[in-house]
C-alpha cells in the first residue's frame, strides 16, 4: 500500500512541475514582444490608411542611452519648406515599447514656419520610436531612432 | 517666447503646463491602479487664428513641455490653451510685437 501511496504522490509532483514550467513558458514569451510592435503598426496603420510610408525627411532625435525613461527629450525634424503649398499637416510620434504605441501627434499650418517639435516623453523599454509625418499633398514620410533604457517609466510603484 | 520680432521671422516657442500626467498605468502599494488624467491636448492661437495643436497620449512626460515654431507675420496675441481629463482647463496669454 505505501510503494503505491508514493507512486501516486510521485506522479502528482511531476505533473505540477509540468504544469510550473508551462506557466513559466507563458511568462517569458517572446510573444509579448511582438505583440507591442503589433500594436505600434496597427497603430501607424491607422494613420496612414495603408498608404505608402516614405523613409526620409523625417529626423527623430532621442539620446541613444537613457537612464530614467520618465523623462526622455525627444526632438522631431521635418525637412519641409512649409509654405502654403507644401507644408507638414501633421506629425505622429509611436512607440514600439510603450503599453500605448501613441505618444503625441502634432498638428501644424504653413504659419508654423518650421516642422521642428521638442517635447518630453515617456519610454517603458529599450526600443525604436517612429516619427510619421503628414504632408500637406498628401505623402507619409517616416523616421526612426532607436534608445537603451535602464529605467522603465512605467514599473514605478507609488 | 519672445516679445518681440522682425515681421515674417520665425520665432520659437516653449510651453510647459504643471501637471502629474498620470498616465493610467500605475499601480499604489496596494495593488490598486491609478486612473489616468492627463492633458489631452494643446492648442495655440495667434490673433484668435489656430497656428498650433498638439495630442497627448499618457506617454508624454509630466509636466508636459512643447517647443515649437511659428512665423511672426503680425503684433497681436498669442493664447495657449491646454486641456485634460476631469475638466482640466488652463490659458495662458503673451503678447508679441511684430516690426
Amino acid at each position: 500500500m505505501k510503494k503505491e501511496t508514493q507512486y501516486h504522490r510521485r506522479h502528482w509532483l511531476k505533473q505540477v512541475q509540468g504544469l510550473g514550467l508551462i506557466a513559466f513558458g507563458f511568462c517569458v514569451n517572446p510573444l509579448n514582444v511582438f505583440a507591442k510592435k503589433a500594436d505600434a503598426d496597427e497603430a501607424i496603420r491607422k494613420i496612414t490608411g495603408g498608404a505608402v510610408i516614405k523613409d526620409g525627411k523625417v529626423t527623430l532625435t532621442i539620446p541613444p542611452l537613457v537612464e530614467n525613461g520618465n523623462l526622455v527629450v525627444l526632438k522631431v525634424s521635418v525637412d519641409s519648406p512649409m509654405t502654403a503649398n507644401d507644408y507638414v499637416k501633421a506629425i505622429y510620434v509611436i512607440a514600439e515599447g510603450n503599453p500605448l504605441p501613441n505618444i503625441f501627434t502634432a498638428y501644424l499650418t504653413p504659419r508654423s514656419g518650421t516642422a521642428n517639435i521638442t517635447t518630453r516623453v515617456r519610454l517603458a523599454d529599450s526600443q525604436t520610436v517612429w516619427a510619421i509625418a503628414q504632408m500637406s499633398n498628401g505623402s507619409f514620410w517616416k523616421g526612426s531612432a532607436e534608445t537603451l533604457v535602464t529605467l522603465s517609466a512605467c514599473t514605478e510603484l507609488v | 517666447m519672445p516679445a518681440s520680432a522682425k515681421k515674417d521671422s520665425i520665432i520659437e516657442i516653449r510651453a510647459i503646463a504643471q501637471h502629474d500626467m498620470e498616465s493610467g498605468f500605475r499601480y499604489t502599494e496596494s495593488g490598486k491602479l491609478i486612473p489616468r488624467d492627463i492633458i489631452r491636448t494643446f492648442t495655440c492661437t495667434y490673433n484668435n487664428v489656430e497656428v498650433f495643436k498638439a495630442d497627448f497620449y499618457p506617454g508624454i512626460g509630466a509636466n508636459p513641455l512643447i517647443i515649437f515654431t511659428t512665423v511672426a507675420i503680425e503684433t497681436g496675441t498669442l493664447e495657449f490653451t491646454w486641456v485634460g481629463d476631469d475638466g482640466y482647463e488652463a490659458v495662458n496669454q503673451a503678447h508679441i510685437t511684430v516690426s
